[in-house]
């Protein structure tokens, strides 16, 4: 029977038998994926879903903690200084927004569409506000426009305590945001539309504006979406260098840390929770939109050289790279002079943290401490989800579950985030009260805060694996937990990498969340900063943001090191 | 050994599947399949694309189990047997092997689990890349193959746990036409050689009709023939299956009586008969090559005279278009050098054809618009 | 594979260990303390108290004294703190007159002068030091802009000054507080405010914290900060040049003191550090940081404040601050909230 001489007539039609749904049964596998799913969902809604709903509960009752309705609300839209803060919150968001986005896609277009030199270093250099806490350019700016700053004179007479300070700070600090949402947009552009302009004789400015900006339309309304969430919802900047000037995120914190009124930090909190809500959703809307444009593309465009424009390109980056150059060198030289402006010898006399305000050095390696475990039980968690939710058979329900709520934090600002903590676990009666003031708390609440992105990267990178490595791990008899660690992780590890180094970053300069959750020995770097330069000590506040900053820059050095030496050693396989 | 076992006693066969229905949603990518595969068989699911033959292929194996029907392997009830307690290996098309390991440990990858001595799977693993022709090739990874070779390596991994059943999910389609014909033997042979009941899944006709046992046709989510490869050419069963393999003239009729039609002016007869009403619209479909030139005379039925159009040389043949006068009656034709130069034909040239009334297959239905 | 074990094994025994020494580390008592002390203070006291008490370890929480006293007047249903040490006398008589403070004699409290602690027996608190309020003045951006040094109060009102002066928000700052409390008392309600009107057109910035227009004066950034003595003298000796004015009209003042939560589950390890708090060496600690202190005999100068502080003092009624605090501030905040820095 080994050859071709076997029965080879029409099977017979034997009457079917009475069809009956099948319910394959679970493997082994299958339930241990289900139950990892089930924790997942469990932690999601610990560290997502159940704060928000404390700072929910919170906005609609009052201090004894009965329900109240809408009191809280009224009462807050009967204070007059709301529509101040308001409008200036607006005013604020959409001034740096303008400013930000347009000199993003400058920035984004001179990268992508001529023949800019040295684009490695612009691109380096316009990742440097990612590397600091927004605290950074606010204090900068105090040493570059302040009364005793040494460009004083460009601001001809206004102050830098207010407005102005405010958006250029905001500025410098969503530029890199904005400048890798429209860089990816302008990325996407397909050769052959320009040929065709090109072909049809069409003037440059008016393939700009037929072709250029048309196809970069849908990163440009997310940049300026995402730009204006962060800037409302941000509180260091006009922290820092507001003077009198209240915004909305700052009177969160006034209420909740200055006066310990929790109902109405709820109350502006949910306002805050609005705009980033609003933002969200069409930047879901138009990330759809995009992918479409992108699968469409075909031909990659290759910038031509064009000596006007290239120059003009260079020009205009360089002044941007010398600005961002700029702040960074003052907060430096500002943390190493020894008495501004009055002795600028140089010394180390403002790194003495110990004695300052701000918890000293000992904040600085609870800030270290606190990076690494949220990138190491972060990456873990976030990439080791995203790995059950793409390869979980069946199970659709859980499944599109985890998938929204890795999604909501993304709508959530860090400021409502820490709010909707410290209602969830200052709850005596909370089983999890005991993680209050703890550092597993600052942990938990900054992956949760940064979830979402991580979520996206890990689900990308398992995309692009072949779907059937599970089929031929069944079909092989192989758990499928040897596969996801013998080929998923070792595959994905630059994706694994990438997310550790934006959870290090993040958690390293992040305020926003962990300001209403630290506790004295779980001081942070970043709140420190913030501390340092209310009890005036700015050198010093100067001098631990550059910590920071230089703490993001090595651990990213040692990134793009790792990488490249695991590339070389075990991804010989890439290869050819 | 096998042998005898399989003439002693004609055993159920190896595979028998039973009203196997799949829904996605509202969408049903299989309708009540019906199939027995006998044990040592090289099987090819053959049909266009997106007609559920991957479907099929993944409820037998449990990848998709099935909505509604039962699967049975080796007389085991399987159809809500989880993946890992089947018995079977696969070849996908992308043949996913794990880029970041050798091809030593991508063929060792389920035996490492399986728990054998490590001598035992270092000495598996050489015999299968000896069976596969990669025996050199061991230590490099899979970007480091080429496209062949890559499609080897995974035939290996799939036979590493001596399965009883081998599913090849379009195995040669990402591959160029050379190698292609190349491995059709080799993987043909292998199967012969290891006697393992062999399911194809497949788009290219030449390559089911080359390589498989016999050959089930699929079209949407349905069987629409199963056969050998011959039955299946000479003899299709339904019109879709006709079309599908083969060259075919698809010509409109209305049916005279049970075993004659009238085409386009035409009077054919054919066998068998139909058991249709005369005045009944029939389908007539004839393959160029059964267009009988020789002999014409000794041909008691259905002659005619034709015009020869243009002759294209193709290689091996002339393919032509004959028309015949009086009538609106166009067929192409494959007449052979011999035929041709035996004969004279030139385009231009009116000469006697038949139509063997054995060779005319006629469906009760009109030609579907093509 | 077995490698990879032994670092677990590893891994897992020294993880092991160090939790060991954690659990060591926390045999100690562990106190909340409550705080608003500056905190290049709070190491010193820190260092000095577990010394002498091994078996007890401070937990500072620390923030300006008007959040530190929202944050446990916020908590009084679930008081999160053991004791209260180091916030201003006038914010531990609200705490009390909320009922939350423990009535406990001090060893030692017998020494301490009698003006310097809550007058029930046994007291609910016990003052440390007083601080009082003081200029700085920056002397290099004076001479550039020709002003002359204020020597009162009422100097400050001079329109030369105008968008010169910063001066601490009493909301959150309780030395912002003392001074507005002393104007009141000083100059009695109406003049008192209409002093403020004046002063509130040259005042650039009210600042959160009460060290922070002494700094600002320092870095010549503002020429005039209204802030306290002890931050005054420390910005003076960490090179500012400033000179450090006490107006002539009179200072105003509060004492730092200390109080134990009467909630507190950690009695004994509370009851040491009050004691402490009242003992020689903590008297002699206090008085490197402020001219007056609890104890009599221990007074100190302070290098660069001139004059004598505790003659300068005002007669101060904490009863009538404590009592009014609430509608002085609403008050305050209703008038000159305009210029605030963010977190009043
Ligand atoms: N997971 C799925 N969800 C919905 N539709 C599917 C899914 N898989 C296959 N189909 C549909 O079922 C039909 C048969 O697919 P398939 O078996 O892959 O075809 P092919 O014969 O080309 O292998 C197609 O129309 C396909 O779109
Ligand atoms: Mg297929």
């Amino acid at each position: 029977m080994a050859t071709a001489s076997g029965p080879l007539a029409t099977p017979l039609p034997v009457p079917a038998a009475a069809p009956r749904p099948v319910r394959q049964a679970l493997s082994r596998d299958d339930l241990v994926m289900r139950a990892g799913l089930g924790l997942l969902v469990l932690w999601l809604a610990l560290s997502v879903v159940l704060p928000l709903w404390a700072l929910l509960e919170k906005a609609f009752s009052g201090p004894a903690g009965e329900f109240v309705g809408l009191a809280n609300f009224a009462a807050y839209l009967a204070t007059p200084a709301l529509s101040t803060s308001l409008g200036n919150s607006l005013l604020i968001a959409a001034a740096s927004t303008v400013i930000c986005v347009g000199l993003a896609f400058g920035y984004a277009w001179a990268l992508t569409r001529t023949c800019l030199p040295a684009k490695a270093l612009f691109k380096a250099i316009a990742a440097i506000p990612i590397l600091a806490p927004s605290l950074l350019p606010a204090i900068a700016l105090v040493y570059l426009f302040g009364n005793q700053g040494f460009a004083r004179w460009a601001l001809f007479g206004h102050s830098i305590y207010g407005p102005i300070g405010i958006v250029i700070g905001e500025v410098f600090w969503t530029f890199p945001h904005a400048l890798i949402i429209v860089t990816t947009a302008l990325a996407t552009a397909d050769a052959r539309l320009y040929e065709a302009a090109v072909a049809l004789k069409a003037s440059r400015s008016r393939i700009f504006w037929t072709v250029t900006l048309p196809g970069a339309r849908y990163g440009l309304i997310s940049a300026t979406f995402v730009v204006f969430t962060l800037v409302i919802t941000d509180f260091g900047v006009p922290k820092v260098i507001g003077g009198s000037f209240n915004v909305l995120a700052v009177d969160v914190y006034k209420q909740v840390v200055g006066q310990q009124n929790f109902q109405m930090g709820a109350v502006v909190g949910l306002v805050l929770l609005i705009p980033a809500l609003f933002s969200f959703l069409v930047d879901r809307l138009v990330q759809r939109r995009q992918a479409a444009l992108l699968s469409a593309r075909a031909v990659p465009l290759v910038p031509a050289p064009d000596r006007l424009v290239d120059r003009l390109a260079l020009f205009f980056c360089s002044i941007v790279a010398f600005a961002i150059l700029v702040v960074l060198g003052t907060a430096i030289f500002a943390s190493l002079a020894t008495f501004w402006p009055y002795d600028l010898r140089p010394s180390l006399k403002n790194y003495d943290f110990d004695n300052m305000d701000g918890g000293g050095w000992e904040s600085y390696r609870n800030s270290l401490e606190m990076a690494a475990l949220t990138a190491l039980f972060g990456t873990a968690i976030i990439f080791g989800g995203a790995w059950l939710v793409e390869k979980t058979r069946r199970f659709e329900g859980v499944r599109g579950l985890v998938q929204l709520l890795a999604l909501l934090p993304l709508a959530i600002p860090g400021l409502v985030m820490g709010l909707g903590y410290i209602f969830f676990f200052v709850e005596p009666s909370n089983p999890f009260h005991f993680l209050y003031g703890s550092m597993a708390i600052l942990v938990i609440c900054t992956i949760a805060h940064f979830y979402s992105v991580a979520h996206l990267t890990a689900v990308t990178a398992l995309k692009q694996l072949d779907p059937e490595f599970e089929s031929v791990s069944a079909s092989l008899k192989v758990p499928l937990w040897r596969t996801f660690f013998k080929v998923t992780v070792p595959v994905c590890l630059p994706a694994i990498l990438g997310i550790a180094l934006y959870l290090f970053v993040n958690a390293m300069t992040t305020v926003s969340a962990v300001v209403f959750l630290y506790s004295p020995h779980t001081q942070l770097a970043s709140i420190a900063v913030l501390n340092m330069d209310d009890a005036g000590d700015i050198a010093p506040a100067a001098a631990m943001a550059v910590m920071i900053f230089l703490t993001s820059a090595v651990v990213r050095g040692l990134y793009g090191l790792v990488t490249r030496g695991l590339l070389a050693r075990t991804q010989a396989w890439r290869r050819r | 050994m096998e042998a005898v076992a399989g003439a002693a006693a004609p055993a159920a066969p190896y595979l028998r599947i039973r009203g196997v229905t799949k829904r996605f949603g509202t969408f049903t990518a299989l309708e009540r399949v019906d199939l027995d595969v006998e044990a040592g068989e090289f099987v090819a699911f053959l049909g266009p694309s997106g007609c559920g033959k991957t479907t099929l292929l993944r409820a037998i194996c449990g990848l998709d189990p099935p909505s509604e029907g039962t699967i049975l392997q080796g007389g085991r009830d399987v159809t809500a047997l989880p993946v890992r307690e089947r018995d079977f290996g696969i070849v996908f098309q992308s043949y996913a092997l794990f880029p970041n390991l050798s091809i030593r440990a991508n063929v060792a990858y389920g035996l490492v689990s399986s728990g054998r001595p490590r001598r035992e799977v270092e000495r598996r693993v050489a015999e299968l890349l000896e069976l596969v022709g990669l025996g050199d090739q061991a230590e490099k990874y899979p970007a480091q193959l080429s496209g062949g070779q890559q499609q080897r390596v995974a035939l290996a991994r799939a036979l590493a746990l001596r399965p009883g059943l081998l599913l090849l999910d379009e195995p040669l389609s990402a591959l160029d036409a050379r190698v292609r014909a190349r491995l059709r033997g080799e993987i043909r042979d292998l199967q012969r050689r290891l006697g393992i009941t062999t399911i194809m899944v497949t788009h290219d006709q030449e390559e089911a009709l080359t390589m498989a046992d016999r050959i089930v046709v699929m079209n949407r989510g349905r069987i629409e023939q199963v056969g050998r490869p011959d039955e299946v050419y000479a003899r299709p069963a339904t019109a879709f299956v006709a079309d599908f393999i083969g060259k075919m003239n698809f010509l409109a009729g209305r049916l005279l009586a049970p075993d004659r039609a009238e085409v386009a002016g035409a009077e054919l007869l054919f066998e068998p008969p139909l058991a249709l009403g005369p005045g009944a619209p029939v389908t007539v479909c004839l393959r160029p090559e059964d267009v009988v030139v020789r002999e014409v005379e000794r041909r008691p039925a259905n002659r005619l005279t034709a015009e020869v159009g243009v002759m294209e040389f193709i290689g091996n043949h002339f393919q032509t278009t004959l028309h015949v006068p009086g009538t609106n009656l166009d067929l192409s034709a494959y007449l052979s050098i011999n035929a041709v130069r035996d004969l004279g034909i030139r385009p231009g040239r009116t000469i006697p054809i038949c139509l063997p009334p054995d060779r005319l297959r006629v469906f009760p239905e009109p030609p579907r618009p093509s | 594979m077995s490698s990879t074990r032994r670092r677990f094994t590893g891994l897992a025994v020294g993880a092991l260990a160090l939790a060991t020494t954690a659990a060591a580390a926390r045999a100690a008592t562990e106190l909340t303390v409550y705080t608003a002390l500056e905190a290049d203070q709070l190491k010193a006291y820190q260092a000095a108290f577990e010394k002498a008490n091994p078996d007890v370890k401070i937990r500072w929480v620390r923030d300006s004294t008007g959040i530190v006293t929202a944050k446990l007047l916020a908590e009084k249903a679930n008081p999160q703190a053991d004791v209260v040490m180091g916030l201003a006398a006038t914010s531990l008589m609200l705490l009390d007159k909320e009922g939350l403070l423990l009535p406990y004699a001090p060893k030692g409290l017998e020494k301490v002068k009698p003006t310097m602690r809550d007058p029930a027996d046994p007291p609910k608190w016990v003052g440390m030091d007083v601080w009082s309020s003081a200029l700085c003045f920056n002397t290099v951006e004076a001479g550039k802009r020709g002003l002359e040094a204020p020597t009162s109060w009422a100097d400050l009102t001079d329109p030369a000054y105008k968008g010169q002066i910063t001066m601490p928000n009493p909301a959150s700052s309780g030395t912002g507080f003392l001074m507005v409390s002393a104007w009141l008392q000083m100059m009695g309600e109406e003049k008192g405010w209409a002093y403020m009107d004046a002063l509130h057109q040259n005042v650039a910035a009210y600042t959160h914290s009460g060290s922070k227009p002494c700094r600002q004066a320092g870095a010549g950034e503002y020429t005039i900060g209204l802030s306290f003595e002890y931050r005054a003298n420390k910005t003076k000796k960490d090179g500012a040049p400033i000179e450090v004015i006490l107006p002539k009209e009179g200072l105003g003042w509060d004492m730092e003191a200390i109080g134990i939560v009467k909630t507190t589950k950690k009695l004994e390890a509370a009851k040491k550090l009050a004691d402490w708090a009242v003992s020689e060496e903590a008297n002699r600690l206090y008085a490197q940081n402020f001219a007056i202190v609890a104890l009599p005999g221990i007074a100190s100068r302070l290098e660069h404040v001139p004059g004598d502080i505790e003659a300068m003092l005002i007669e101060n009624d904490f009863a009538w601050a404590a009592a009014n605090r609430e509608r002085i501030l609403a008050e305050w905040s209703k008038r000159y909230d305009g210029k605030s820095e963010p977190r009043s």
